[in-house]
């Protein structure tokens, strides 16, 4: 068989065998440390108080319309490591929008990237977002973030209806 | 946004070579299903070839094999070997005045979004694209006829 093609093969099977490992659940408190650290370590920016913050506001209240899903080796013993995390709400816009799933952040432990854990948690948000009643699902990522931007795209995302606008206040 | 005709042919013969990694397509195959000449269609496998995307078999059956990883290879990479995304015109009069600025600046906007749409995109993202517009019912005209 041509390399390329077992090669393919050997990296699709090892990801869809890490997809099934992987287990996604609402985010709890004791996850919060490490999604404090994984973000910090990520951005390279600790942000403790915002963390806790946005636990309070999204994995506790109004949860029929606010996720914070976690992602975590299936394999091993619940809450010994969050290796991703996604969150998103049902917003309703502006503008006579009809309301929207709208994801906010999203992030994947660098060592267990490209192992379909993203594709898991944007599956998982997909489905909240379907059993809450929206059939749309909408995020913003900066234009030169590439990375994001390609993950998104391979997701099946699609330029939506709106054009973001800003102005410098002097 | 219009790409020139050379951009769009090695867009279609990626997309043909990434659909079918490891199995090689002769110019003529890729030809008739887009219509295009094999003169044509020469002359854009060479750049392909030259920037490593695709290899070229030789012998009965030769023809080109895709060489890139369509999960990294983006349509700017390739829109970029035939054509400049950039509206700017290089050492116009007309551009350095104030109006020449300030449509530049509207200019480098669209062509900023136009950048970031095409490099966003592997080849892998399209090939789940033309998956839904097949899905969708949309059939190639000459594979119909030769199957
Ligand atoms: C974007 C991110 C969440 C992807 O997570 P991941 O677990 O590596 O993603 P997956 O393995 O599920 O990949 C799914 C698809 O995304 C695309 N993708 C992921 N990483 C990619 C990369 N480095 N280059 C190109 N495409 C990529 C691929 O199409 C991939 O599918 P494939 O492997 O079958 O080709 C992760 O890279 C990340 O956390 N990035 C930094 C944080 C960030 O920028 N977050 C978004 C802003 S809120």
């Amino acid at each position: 068989m041509d390399s390329a093609v077992s090669n393919a093969k050997t990296e699709r099977v090892a990801k869809a065998d890490a997809a099934d490992a992987v287990r996604v659940r609402r985010v709890r408190a004791a996850d919060v440390p490490h999604v404090i650290d994984l973000d910090a370590h990520v951005t390279k920016i600790a942000k403790a108080a915002y963390w806790n913050d946005i636990f309070r506001r999204y994995g506790r209240q109004r949860l029929n319309e606010r996720f914070f899903l976690v992602a975590e080796d299936g394999a091993q013993r619940s809450g010994s490591g969050v290796l991703g995390f996604i969150i998103g709400e049902i917003r309703a816009w502006e503008f006579g929008s009809t309301p929207c799933g709208w994801v906010f952040a999203l992030s994947v432990e660098p060592r267990a990237r490209l192992a379909g854990i993203g594709s898991a948690l944007f599956a998982a948000i997909s489905e909240e977002f379907k059993k809450a009643g929206v059939n749309k699902m909408r995020t913003m990522v900066a234009r030169d973030s590439m990375l994001p931007l390609q993950f998104f795209r391979s997701e099946g995302m699609m330029a939506g209806p709106y054009l973001q606008l800003e102005k410098d206040l002097e | 946004m219009k790409l020139q005709i050379s951009t769009r042919i090695a867009i279609f013969a990626v997309l043909e070579l990434a659909a079918r990694e490891g199995h090689q397509l002769s110019v003529a195959d890729i030809g008739e299903k887009y219509d295009i000449s094999s003169h044509h269609l020469a002359k854009v496998m060479n750049v392909l070839h030259r920037a490593g995307l695709v290899r070229s078999v030789r012998g009965a059956g030769g023809g080109y094999q895709f060489s890139g990883n369509a999960r990294r290879t983006t349509l700017l990479d390739v829109v970029q070997l035939f054509e400049e995304l950039t509206s700017a015109e290089p050492d116009s009069v007309a551009d350095a005045t104030p109006e020449g600025q300030a449509l530049v600046q509207i200019l480098s906007e669209i062509d900023d979004i136009a950048r970031a749409t095409l490099g966003s995109i592997t080849i892998a993202t399209m090939r789940k694209l033309v998956d839904r517009q097949e899905a969708a019912g949309i059939r190639t005209k000459v594979a119909k006829k030769s199957r």
